[in-house]
């Protein structure tokens, strides 16, 4: 009986920006010119701005329980920029705030869905995403059928990107989605963004694997792990997946690793269950400090840019939130009004009677008792 | 006109909505070449394509999930699950997804979807092939759930679900599927979603009823003495719930008895009964009566017969609300 080897695997790890700012030509040839290094940049600076002013409205009551991005921009900025806006469609999670608004959500839905307002998920005409995902893990299937929507209707250059973290790897959908999208060949990329920590889980108390891009050999899909910090090393993994996507070579997986810098959300504290000396280092890998450390190392950003950038971001998020605090309350009738494209006689009478003394029951209910007194 | 059984008249709906709309596309286990497990997408796959019957891995959620965001992207999927028992792993992605993504985004995405699932006792099956889950989906906002009783019905409200706007979920009883032909015409028509049906008119009282136990009900009636005159009710709807039908018949005849092969315990019958004492609490003469499965897990299918409701035991229930 012969023995021999069934299959062999190996995963890549890209890094073409260090943690020190250094860059690797070599590698990074051909990926951002220095105007998208700027550009990404000053997204992802925006990004923290609002993702700062998101937390300090929670802490001061104007909107409710928010999950910080800080750490992540590198990885939602780099992979924004490798899609393709108006074409391409996103799937996110809730940690790439920075990939929504530069493929075209207005910023303040964002807050608008964090206080609580659905308005923030009526995503407008023309922009191809999906609303933010409270539910971990699902949406990656909703992903894969709107890639094979595209595959079906033989839409040439268009791709759908899925955002999703290392705990949402353990729920079945991933795996279904995974193994869907791989057997349908449909053009969709996988982003995992691998912060190592899924609320107060770890990641190897999270899975037994060492990588998260390894899963992706069990569905025959090419598969790199990045350093998500790294916004070449983002741009150019989502770049090759989309590349391949468009061009018929089905799904890619990439596994970006990042880190969480504060907390789950607003309501948790990670100080319960995290280690001071842990996040101390990855403060000092922040992909903004990296990418500016770039720039700064080619002349291309100066203390006065930073100073200028810096106002422009609390502009721009100041009105933000004036936005999203002047839409004013939504009407009590929404509640009803979207349950389906037309509402049948019974929640109409439910919603026409909500403030009333029959209590969402039909009219003739609320007659009931002149009734029983002529009885 | 043919004279088709319910599997056919399913097909042939499938079939017309597939020519006219190239939007519409079926994917399931085994409903490729195979023609599913019931043959109701058999000969589909050669007519259409492979790609537009789709044999998908054997992942409900899956399949419910990547149906969603077909539908998202402005397809019209028919996702088919095996067995109502199978639905549970779809569980989340049609309550929490389908059925919430026009509220969720305020009417930006919707789903235009319907999910086909044979469902119901009768077949001699194994276990969870047997089950009657409809009220825990007419429970879900967002849903409309239907569950046709005869090819003529099934055909006409098939073609409305797949029409839709918004998810519907298609019942269908799988004790039905071959047990008799009727009627078919072979042009496209729709029966309207959230309308009950009068099956035969009565005057002392009225049975409400949906599904296989339609036949069951009509087997009682046959066996009931000559002057009773039964108002039979066919709800055909699950959600929206066609109360107005059911309240003018009670108001009528003043007794009602629900019959449904599912649960007693939170059943369809119990939301009925509701209603049905908030319309017609002056006209009844008699509390409403509940035929039901019982309170227990679905048998193995050498006791099937004993839990679901036959026509004996609903004329028990009958004769008992007559009594009163």
């Amino acid at each position: 009986m012969p023995r021999r080897k069934a299959y062999e695997a190996k995963i890549d790890y890209l890094q073409i920006l260090d943690e020190n700012g250094k860059f690797d030509a070599r590698l990074g040839k051909d990926t951002l010119s220095d105007e998208q290094v700027i550009d990404a940049y000053e997204q992802m600076w925006i990004c923290r701005e609002l993702d700062e002013t998101a937390f300090k409205l929670q802490r001061s009551g104007r909107m409710g329980t928010y999950p910080q991005n800080k750490g992540q921009e590198a990885a939602a900025v780099g992979s924004a920029l490798a899609m393709v806006r108006g074409q391409d469609w996103l799937a996110p999670c809730y940690r790439e705030n920075a990939a929504l608004f530069m493929h075209g959500l207005p910023m303040h839905y964002i807050l608008l869905h964090w206080m609580g307002d659905e308005r923030g998920n009526q995503i407008p005409e023309g922009v191809n995403q999906t609303p933010l995902s409270i539910p971990i893990g699902t949406h990656m299937l909703h992903a894969t059928g709107i890639a094979w929507a595209m595959k079906l209707r033989k839409e040439k250059d268009k791709a759908v990107i899925t955002y999703f973290g290392d705990g949402a790897t353990s729920e079945g959908d991933f795996h279904g989605a995974m193994n869907f999208a791989s057997t349908l060949k449909v053009p969709v990329v996988f982003f995992c963004q691998n912060n190592e920590w899924a609320i107060s889980v770890p990641r190897h108390e999270q899975m037994n694997s060492p990588t998260v891009a390894q899963k992706a050999i069990a569905y025959e899909m090419p598969t790199i792990r990045v350093d998500g910090n790294d916004l070449f090393a983002v741009y150019k993994a989502v770049k090759d997946a989309r590349e391949r996507a468009v061009e018929g070579g089905g799904p890619s997986f990439i596994e970006a690793v990042t880190y969480r810098l504060g907390d789950h959300t607003t309501a948790d504290d990670a100080r319960r269950y995290r280690d001071q000396k842990e996040l101390d280092a990855w403060l000092e890998k922040d992909p903004l400090i990296r990418t500016r450390k770039f720039l700064e190392s080619k002349d291309l950003w100066s203390e006065k840019q930073q100073k200028k950038l810096g106002e422009r971001a609390k502009k721009i998020v100041s009105e933000v939130v004036k936005t999203a605090e002047g839409i004013g309350e939504p009407s009590t009738n929404d509640i009803f009004d979207y349950t389906f494209a037309e509402l049948c006689d019974d929640l109409k009478t439910q919603r026409d009677t909500m403030r009333t003394s029959s209590l969402g029951q039909h009219p003739e209910q609320a007659g009931l008792r002149g009734q029983a007194e002529r009885v | 006109m043919a004279q088709l059984t319910l599997v056919q008249a399913i097909n042939q709906a499938l079939d017309q909505e597939m020519e006219r709309d190239e939007r519409v596309i079926i994917l399931g286990e085994d409903v490729g070449v195979n023609g599913g497990v019931f043959r109701v997408t058999e000969g589909l796959a050669e007519k259409y394509g492979k790609h537009r019957v789709q044999n998908t891995p054997l992942d409900e959620s899956g399949i419910m999930g990547t149906a969603v965001g077909l539908a998202m992207a402005d397809m019209r999927p028919i996702p088919e699950i095996q067995f109502e028992g199978f639905l549970g792993p779809a569980y989340d992605q049609l309550v929490n997804h389908a059925a919430r993504f026009r509220t969720r985004t305020r009417g930006a995405i919707t789903i235009p979807m319907t999910v086909r699932v044979p469902v119901g006792g009768g077949i001699h099956a194994p276990e969870l092939h047997s089950d009657s889950p409809e009220a825990i989906y007419a429970h879900h906002p967002g849903l409309k759930v239907l569950m046709p009783s005869t090819p003529y019905d099934a055909k006409g409200m098939l073609i409305s679900a797949i029409r839709d706007p918004d998810p519907c979920v298609f019942f269908e009883p799988k004790r039905v599927y071959r047990s008799f032909r009727e009627e078919v015409p072979e042009d496209e028509y729709t029966i309207e979603i959230g309308k009950a049906k009068v099956v035969s008119e009565g005057e002392d009282l009225t049975v409400v009823t949906w599904g296989a136990s339609v036949f069951q009900c009509l087997e009682m009636m046959d066996e009931l003495p000559e002057d009773v005159s039964v108002e039979l009710i066919d709800l055909r709807t699950i959600y929206p719930m066609d109360i107005d039908t059911v309240a003018q018949s009670v108001e009528k005849t003043g007794r009602c008895v629900i019959v449904h092969e599912a649960p007693k315990t939170c059943g369809l019958g119990a939301e009925l009964i509701a209603r049905i004492q908030e319309r017609c609490f002056l006209s009844l003469e008699a509390p409403v009566q509940r035929v039901t499965g019982f309170d227990t897990v679905m048998p193995y299918y050498k006791l099937e017969l004993d839990y679901l409701p036959d026509a004996a035991r609903i004329g028990e229930g009958v004769k008992a609300c007559l009594a009163y």
